[in-house]
């Protein structure tokens, strides 16, 4: 029966991709409520998943079933769905964030050219990754995960007149392609070596230790670049930002549940595989992406920018527990930050909205919708946008009662744990605690930037006005489950992460040997727990109450300090100067390259090779068009005819036309055979 | 005289001038008049078999359903040459050669 749900679930927002791509522009609404009817559907069905999992309550609970593709002797591909309780919550939250995004877009993308084709790769991209989450082998999981980099290439190119979104569609493809090149090696590598892609059949292998040292840490490398790419880890961070340039709600669904979450996700469903040099890799990469993506938020000014970083760096902390061990924390940071982060997109999505038409009725067309130096004072115009927003912002700042506390908590108890273990690690602590209290801050800095103060467009601000239901309700749900109840229950405690999600969601023991078992490092989260608790609490206190006095209350000038550590800033502003230098150093040195295999190519190759070639093909060709038309032709074929011409003109006179000559003819024949008869 | 090759004489007779009349003549209807002529020439040569040859009521049958046929035979040949006339303004069969190359 679940796999019924499950193919359900995987198949239904293709159908609707399928129905509004072929059909979409002839339906009435432009077919919104196809896709909006298969996801809603899609939603029930995880929700029916998701009680059967609550209710039978099982940790261990797991289900495989698979289907032959195609059988190449040496070479077995299979299909094939894995339902674990991991499974269960993250379909639930991709159809979840899925549905909020399809109902939020209806008044978002109300008017749009392309409205049909949009709700068609909303479907696509649903469906893609849904299958990642369901595939039980890594064959499957590379299909859906390309699958997924299409549709999110189609979403942010979605406004392609634009060509900066023309342009951030491709960076981010091309992007995510330096990443999958390292996945495909990695899944290759496995294969060589374990000759299967099956999950449980590689935990298996990894187990007996059919592949180990050196050859499994590259393949775990190599599959973490996959997540690198997808999750926008440093080094190619990069593509995210400029993802901005989709549709606000687009953003949401795939910082929140699809694009992004697919490489922590790959990470947390492989887990058990990486050997400890592996972890350690990934564990910094994950630390360092954190309070990198963290320090350059604080300077943005683009609202989405903001959040974009922040994305990039809450899942540099993901990453990190992960690598740390702790990664049943990071994928509990994954479902909670899933929540109130699209809770934050949809705001912004809401803000933006509205300075938009605001901006729509000035007939002004120049100033920036998403400047947060344009906004300020919306408290009063926008309660609904402002609350929720704001316990988003609770939420990503760790503050207790809200359900990023319990997660946060979890995945810095668990680095924490690890720091402790390893003395010579101390930085990944410090990474994960800093990148906390710089979060605080810039989440309140957008808060306060947007929300309080004297509004710096006064013309505008009579125009400002709270945003239609369909936009607030999306805001409203998530930001209700934002609070820590939902996942603690049916316990009620606000300081422990102890509840239905950490009894069902239980941590695998790795296959490696020489890494830590579950139990080990669940003892080590609970030794630094309070300590943890305590740290973070404080960490963001700190954070929001600098974010008070430096943007609400004034005491400290962000100017003056900008001033003072201008070089800093500078570099913050300008995101380190990545994109600046990756041009420099790398796309053009690229370009050079390629200029001059390409000379090689057209100027040598092609020119004497291949052009040479051509030549003796067109003087052979033509001894062999002269022998044959005016040898073979002119004789035979021409003679024969012309033989076959005369011939029938000869012959043609016999036929008269007229009857009696024929009987005359019969006559004597007749005769002629009497007359043969008679001897 | 009340032989059989009297009448098989009259019939040889009889049909070598209804072939003459068909390959001479140029009036499609004279035509139609000669092949009456061969194929009464068979009737004759059927009713004589019946009397003489032992063929016996058999050859009657037979000179019977001949007449009929020709009957048929006269009925759709008249009509073909109707429609050469209103086609052609003549009953000339040697005009009538439309069909050929």
């Amino acid at each position: 029966m679940l796999i019924n749900y499950a193919l359900g679930i995987l198949f239904l927002p293709l159908l609707s991709f399928i129905i509004l791509i072929l059909v979409g522009k002839r339906l009435p609404r432009q077919g919104d409520w196809v896709a909006i009817g298969s996801v809603l559907i899609t939603l029930i069905l995880s929700l029916a998943m998701f009680g059967s999992m609550l209710l039978s309550h099982d940790p261990g609970f797991s289900h495989e079933a698979s289907i032959e593709w195609m059988d190449l002797g040496a070479f077995r591909i299979e299909l094939g769905f894995l339902i674990d309780n991991i499974t269960i919550v993250m379909l639930l939250v991709v159809a979840l964030i899925s549905t909020m995004t399809h109902v939020f877009s209806i008044k978002y993308m109300a008017g749009d050219i392309r409205y049909s084709r949009y709700y068609a790769y909303l479907g696509l991209f649903t469906f893609s990754m849904n299958g990642i989450v369901l595939a039980n082998n890594l064959f499957s999981l590379y299909i859906f995960w390309e699958l997924v980099g299409v549709s999110s290439y189609l979403l942010i190119g979605h406004w392609f007149e634009k060509d900066s979104a023309a342009d951030a569609g491709k960076k981010a493809f091309l992007t995510n392609r330096v990443g999958d090149i390292g996945f495909f090696i990695g899944v290759m590598l496995i294969f060589t070596a374990l000759g299967t892609f099956n999950y449980g059949e590689i935990f298996q292998g990894v187990a007996q230790g059919d592949m180990a040292g050196t050859l499994l840490t590259l393949a775990g490398i190599g599959l973490f670049m996959g997540a690198i790419g997808k999750s926008s880890q440093f080094p190619l961070h990069i593509w995210l930002p400029d993802a901005m340039e989709g549709p606000t709600p687009v953003s949401a669904l795939m910082h929140a549940a699809t694009m992004v979450a697919a490489g922590v996700f790959l990470t947390v469903r492989l887990f058990p595989i990486f050997t400890p040099e592996a972890l350690l890799f990934i564990a910094y990469v994950g630390g360092f992406t954190a309070i990198f993506a963290a320090t350059i938020a604080i300077t943005q000014n683009d609202i989405k920018k903001v959040l974009a970083y922040s994305t990039v760096s809450q899942l540099g902390y993901m990453i990190l527990a992960v690598g740390t061990g702790a990664y049943i924390a990071g994928f509990f940071h994954l479902v909670t930050h899933a929540m109130f982060k699209a809770c934050l997109f949809y705001g912004s999505g809401s803000v933006i909205h509205a300075m938009h038409h605001a901006l729509h009725n000035k007939h002004d067309h120049d100033t920036d919708p998403q400047d947060m130096r344009n906004m300020g004072g919306f408290k009063s115009k926008m309660p609904v946008t402002y609350w929720t927003m704001v316990v988003a912002a609770l939420a990503i700042s760790g503050v207790p009662l809200f359900s990023g506390f319990l997660s946060k908590d979890a995945i810095l108890a668990g680095t924490l744990a690890f720091g402790t273990h390893h003395p010579q690690h101390f930085l990944l602590p410090i990474f994960g605690f800093g990148a906390a209290l710089i979060t605080a801050f810039y989440m309140f800095r957008l808060i306060f930037m947007t929300f309080h103060n004297e509004p710096k467009l006064p013309e505008l601000y009579d125009d400002i006005n709270e945003s239609p239901k369909e936009m607030t309700f999306p805001l409203v749900l998530l930001s209700t489950l934002s609070v820590f109840i939902f996942y603690t229950l049916p316990y009620f405690n606000p300081l422990s992460d102890h509840g239905w999600f950490m009894e069902l969601v239980k941590a695998k023991d790795s296959m490696v040997p020489g890494n830590p078992s579950a139990h080990e490092i669940a003892e080590g989260i609970h030794h630094s727990h309070t300590l943890t608790m305590i740290l973070s609490t404080l960490v963001a206190a700190l954070g929001i109450f600098l974010s008070w006095s430096v943007y609400l209350k004034k005491r400290i000038s962000a100017d003056a300090w900008a001033e003072k550590l201008t070089p800093y800033y500078n570099l913050s502003l300008n995101k380190y100067f990545f994109d600046e230098n990756y041009d420099k150093y790398l796309y053009q040195p690229l370009l050079r390259l390629a200029d001059r295999i390409s000379f090689i190519d057209w100027e040598l190759y092609d020119k004497y090779f291949i052009n040479g070639f051509g030549h003796v093909t067109k003087w052979l060709s033509f001894l062999t068009g002269r022998t044959d038309y005016d040898g073979l032709d002119q004789t035979i074929v021409d003679g024969l005819g012309r033989s076959m011409s005369k011939a029938g003109s000869t012959l043609k006179e016999v036929q008269t036309g007229r009857l009696q000559n024929y009987m005359l003819f019969a006559l004597f024949g007749v005769v002629i055979i009497v007359i043969f008869q008679s001897f | 005289m009340d032989s059989l090759q009297t009448y098989l004489f009259i019939s040889a007779i009889l049909f070598s001038l209804g072939l003459y009349g068909v390959i001479t003549r140029r009036n499609g209807i004279a035509v139609l008049m000669g092949i009456e002529l061969i194929l009464n020439s068979a009737n004759i040569n059927f009713i004589a078999f019946a009397r003489f040859g032992g063929m016996n009521l058999s050859g009657q049958v037979f000179a019977l359903f001949v007449i009929i046929m020709a009957a048929a035979e006269a009925a759709v040949a008249l009509a073909i040459i109707i429609n050469i006339f209103n086609n052609l303004q003549t009953v000339n069969i040697d005009e009538a050669q439309q069909l050929k190359l």
